[in-house]
């Protein structure tokens, strides 16, 4: 382990953007688009792109589906990304701790 | 040093992620525009309701006793009436809870229908639907003793049920609720008081603590 704790924080997770859908998604199984802007209050290409970087590091998975017509884009965590937030609580609250 | 240093500097800045990831999470699984005032008015409704069956009753009792027996014609239509009412109370109660909910929504800018207004929702309606075809079973097989207490039973697991999902105060309300009617079990007769305390004066009481704790000016969480 190093010995500064900041290393064990994830750079991901640096965005508050990304840290607040991770932990949307760690206590909903899945959640669509819209349910996520609105409870992020963010734009739409805003929450687009960090989606995208969370996808790409395998932390959350995409599933697109369709209510009748209309594209339904749900979103749920993978056991890695559960994994990796509950690393960063973990040094965040060490930190804490540690700096007491 | 420096590291020091820089901990004591960030260590507010992690509290505060922390504090912030909390109310993330509890915003996106609970519903948290529900009322307390949705439950007074429910509550003020439902004592209404229950007044005006209580003399209902007694009308029929005054009935019975001037005929000096029973009457299958007059039985039936207290009935019926009771049954009306029933069924106009607890849509009157639903609506004034909903404006109330939804006037909170609007005022904090918190959403009316999302996905954890369909979680209450859905939950809710699991044993709630399941008690209203079982009390519609009762009355269709003229078992009209135990609707008051199962009532109750199937509102608090309903309750129960649903409170997963929004302010836990619900699920204390829903246990009030079960207790009352099983407690109402052993005392079939005293049927309408249970009623009364059950959806009069429990609603108004949990919606009044609701209301203090989460909506009054200067209350801990707004």
């Amino acid at each position: 382990m190093s010995m500064n704790p900041i290393g064990n924080l994830n750079k991901i997770f640096e965005s508050r953007i990304r840290l607040g859908v991770m932990s949307v998604l760690m206590v909903n199984e899945e959640i669509n688009f819209n349910d996520l802007k609105q409870m992020l209050e963010v734009t739409d290409g805003n929450l687009a792109s960090h989606l995208n970087t969370l996808e790409e590091n395998g932390y959350i998975k995409v599933h697109k589906g369709f209510i009748g017509r209309k594209t339904n884009t749900t979103y749920a965590i993978t056991p890695v990304g559960e994994k990796a937030f509950k690393g960063h609580l973990a040094a965040l609250e060490h930190m804490i701790r540690f700096t007491k | 040093m420096y590291c020091k240093v820089l901990f004591i500097m960030t260590d507010h800045e992690h509290l505060k992620t922390l504090t912030d990831i909390r109310n993330i999470m509890d915003r996106s699984s609970r519903f948290r525009a529900l009322s307390g005032l949705s439950g007074v008015s429910a509550g003020i409704i439902g004592l209404v309701g229950a007044y005006i069956a209580h003399s209902w009753i007694g009308d029929y009792y005054d009935r019975w006793n001037m005929r000096g027996g029973y009457d299958d014609y007059d039985f039936a239509g207290l009935r019926g009436n009771l049954i009306v009412l029933g069924f106009v109370v607890m849509a009157a109660a639903f609506l004034s809870g909903f404006l109330f909910t939804y006037r909170k929504a609007k005022q904090n800018n918190l959403p009316v229908w999302d996905h954890t207004a369909k979680k209450v929702l859905v939950n809710c309606a699991i044993p709630f639907l399941t008690g209203g075809v079982f009390i519609l079973a009762l009355i269709y097989n003229n078992v009209t003793q135990i609707i008051a207490p199962c009532c109750l039973i199937f509102y608090g697991l309903a309750l129960v049920n649903g409170s997963k999902y929004t302010l836990q105060d619900v699920r204390y309300l829903g246990i009030t609720e079960i207790a009352l009617g099983l407690i109402n079990m052993f005392f079939l007769r005293k049927g309408i008081i249970f009623w009364a305390i059950g959806f009069g004066f429990c609603h108004i009481i949990y919606g009044a603590l609701m209301w203090w704790k989460y909506e009054r000016k200067g209350s801990l969480q707004t």
